[in-house]
């Protein structure tokens, strides 16, 4: 083993003797361009609602739900797609998510939800996921169009206003822990303990 | 087959009648019966957070703000998020009374009684919009003002 990582040592060590630096450099630099932007390419594909949809299991379910809400169809035309909420905007965070998101990957291929039934029995740990996450960075996907700083109490029904400054404000609860089931149905309720 | 065109001779003889009489109904409008109205815009729901007043004693009190998108079904009810008795420290909203967790021997039990469930099957959010009939009822109050105020024509306070 020590003397085969030493062999490639030795190779990756030694001046290439046919290949001329130049060659190298710019062709390693286009290499990394196609390389990364593929790679960047590849992953915006699948942070599209079309993506996301092409699943039934996301069509005949989920997506069905969002469209009666207010993230869908509302006055000003203003819309939020499933990857707005549910894979955060940041590098990190974005790639440690969409790793987590292969799981869905093998859900898909083995049918785990592939039926409204099986989908309605799990329908309450899904949810729960979801809400943890939420909880977990303090509903960030919601903070990144919704910023506190910028809402104006005095356009809000007296009882939002009393609730945001009261809890939201302070910090005592986050988006999520009152606005569950904003983009789609309720789990059982008496099941889950909120 | 006879049944069949009797049945469609009458109706092309009702229809024709109400066309010609004009017959309307107050609900539905200037339109006539065989007529399909066009349907009224949606109305925004009061959202004011002020409650109104019961016009009588056993009325069911209505909803002071938006409903808009509550889900009400076998998984979950959104009104008792906040109007159940357990949230209404944070809520800060009017618990549900008492005989809404009475089932219908007058049993008490740990949670809404299955006939109370369905909140708007008796509340109602409300809009600002002119009712389509008129309607002259008078409450309890001001009746037996109305008869005070006969009884001593004078005393315009309508003293107790």
């Amino acid at each position: 083993m020590r003397k085969l990582l030493h062999r490639y040592w030795v190779v990756f060590n030694r001046p290439s003797i046919h290949l001329s630096l130049g060659f190298l450099t710019v062709g390693g630099f286009l290499a990394g361009i196609i390389f990364w932007g593929g790679f960047n390419t590849g992953l915006e594909l699948t942070n599209t609602e079309t993506f996301c949809v092409s699943c039934h299991e996301m069509r005949d379910n989920v997506f069905q739900e969002l469209q009666t809400t207010i993230h869908f169809t509302n006055r000003s035309g203003v819309r939020a797609t499933c990857p707005d909420c549910h894979v955060p905007h940041e590098w990190t965070h974005k790639i440690a998510r969409k790793m987590q998101a292969s799981k869905e990957v093998w859900g898909a291929i083995f049918g785990t939800i592939n039926t409204p039934e099986k989908f309605e029995s799990k329908r309450l740990e899904l949810a729960q996921h979801e809400w943890a996450r939420l909880k977990a960075n303090d509903s960030l996907e919601c903070r990144n169009c919704h910023d506190l700083q910028f809402m104006d109490f005095t356009r809000q029904s007296p009882r939002a206003a009393n609730a945001h400054s009261t809890f939201l404000e302070t910090g005592q609860r986050t988006c999520i822990d009152c606005h569950m089931g904003i983009a789609h149905r309720l789990p059982d309720m008496a099941a889950s303990s909120p | 087959m006879a049944i069949r065109w009797f049945l469609l001779l009458s109706l092309v003889t009702a229809s024709a009648f109400v066309t010609a009489t004009g017959l309307t109904d107050g609900l539905r409008g200037d339109v006539p019966l065989n007529q399909e109205p066009p349907a009224p815009t949606l109305l925004n729901q009061e959202n004011l957070d002020i409650r109104r007043v019961r016009s009588f004693a056993m009325q069911p009190p209505t909803i002071p703000h938006k409903i808009d998108g509550y889900q009400l079904d076998i998984n979950a009810n959104r009104c008792m998020f906040c109007h159940a008795r357990t949230r209404i420290e944070d809520s800060k909203a009017i618990p549900v009374s008492a005989t809404h967790y009475m089932d219908r021997d007058g049993t008490i039990r740990g949670d809404l009684s299955p006939r109370r469930y369905f909140c708007t099957m008796c509340h109602v959010p409300q809009a600002n919009l002119k009712p389509p009939v008129d309607n002259t009822y008078q409450d309890f109050d001001t009746l037996r003002k109305q008869d005070s105020d006969r009884a001593a024509p004078g005393n315009k306070s309508g003293s107790k």
